[in-house]
């Protein structure tokens, strides 16, 4: 069958085949996440990410070909960044009332993210550019990609990283906290944003709209203070 | 309309925060200073008409967006290879610290405020 051969290289080639693949991927996968009752295992950025690399791999398509059509979707996590401000305008008087309890268990949960994945990470002796794209992990991959680049990390490897990380919160919060006894959902929202950012706060979003609302607020602080805060810190453990 | 007039402002603001971030070398992404733009802006309530579509819009598809850069894990397959594991351990261990010392400090500053019951997420 040469045509269809054919008919599939150029397919494989044009954007369509990057953007049809990430959205249709998606759309199948979150179907499935519903039919098995939105289980944590079942997160659908994790098993899209799986399919799609799998076909890549399969296909001997490059990443940078994906990618033509994938960009399509990626691009729009700029303005969805812009568009955190709203959650934190709608909770505007929440955030005063409890603003500094916030803005501190951000630090905090911020600080032990960040310091346990470097230390973690040079104890186990990961190379040095490995560890500057590790610290961002917790906040958002596209400002974490930043971050990175000012770290002296790898941006892409710090996007990989937060995506990681992301996972991660949205499969297993749930068992994590009910193990600490940790019951309200303003903390167990406000705790999986800050450490899983938009993976966390989506997966929270999903389960209970105050854990999603608080989850929204710990992913905007946390690019705040992500991104003024680790430049800062990185140079001053860099030295002079 | 109102989805792609918000998409419109928010792609702007993303290029202003963009601009400011360059013309003053300043420390903040491009998107997070257009979201600090947002919030000040959010006081006028004909930007939060024009707004609340695409923000909702985007924000319940947030995880969608995260799948390309997700895929791109295929390029440091290589990385993956040499410190797969080294990297799972780390990654696993450091969101649990990070999400248990976040929950503990937050419940301490709360106290025990608000009597919610909740065993999902």
């Amino acid at each position: 069958m040469p045509d269809f051969v054919q008919l599939w290289v150029y397919l494989a080639s044009t954007p369509l085949f990057g953007l049809a693949a990430t959205l249709a991927t998606y759309v199948l996968v979150h179907a499935a996440y519903d039919g098995l009752g939105r289980a944590p295992w079942a997160n659908p950025v994790l098993w899209s990410v799986v399919a799609i690399a799998v076909i890549l791999v399969a296909t001997r398509t490059p990443y940078p070909t994906y990618f033509a059509g994938a960009q399509f979707v990626h691009v729009l996590l700029g303005p969805a960044v812009v568009a955190l401000a709203w959650p934190l305008w709608l909770r505007r008087a929440e955030l005063r009332r409890r603003g500094v309890a916030l803005v501190t268990a951000a630090l905090a949960g911020g600080a032990a993210a960040a310091g346990s994945a470097v230390a973690l990470g040079a104890l186990l002796g990961l190379p040095a550019d490995v560890l500057r794209s590790l610290a961002p992990k917790s906040v958002t991959a596209p400002v974490a990609m930043g971050i990175a680049e000012r770290l002296g990390g790898v941006p892409a490897l710090a996007a990989v990283m937060a995506v990681l990380t992301g996972m991660v919160g949205a499969l297993s919060a749930r068992y994590l906290f009910n193990a600490l006894g940790i019951r309200s959902w303003a903390v167990r929202g406000f705790a999986l944003g800050t450490a899983s950012h938009g993976l966390g706060a989506a997966r929270a979003l999903q389960v209970d709209a105050d854990a999603g609302a608080y989850a929204g607020i710990a992913l905007g602080l946390q690019v705040l203070l992500g991104s003024l805060l680790m430049p800062l810190v990185g140079h001053w453990l860099a030295g002079p | 309309m109102n989805l792609l007039r918000g998409l419109a402002l928010l792609l702007l603001l993303q290029a202003a925060g963009e601009s400011l971030t360059h013309a003053f070398d300043l420390p903040l992404p491009g998107p997070v200073i257009g979201l600090v733009l947002l919030l000040i802006a959010l006081r006028s309530a004909f930007v939060r008409a024009t707004v609340v579509d695409a923000a909702e819009g985007l924000l319940a598809h947030l995880s969608l967006l995260f799948v390309p850069v997700g895929v791109g894990v295929i390029t440091h397959l290589d990385v993956l290879a040499s410190y797969g594991l080294r990297l799972m351990a780390v990654v696993v261990l450091s969101t649990w610290i990070g999400m248990a010392v976040t929950a503990w400090v937050l419940a301490r500053l709360l106290g025990a405020a608000a009597p919610e019951e909740g065993r999902g997420a």
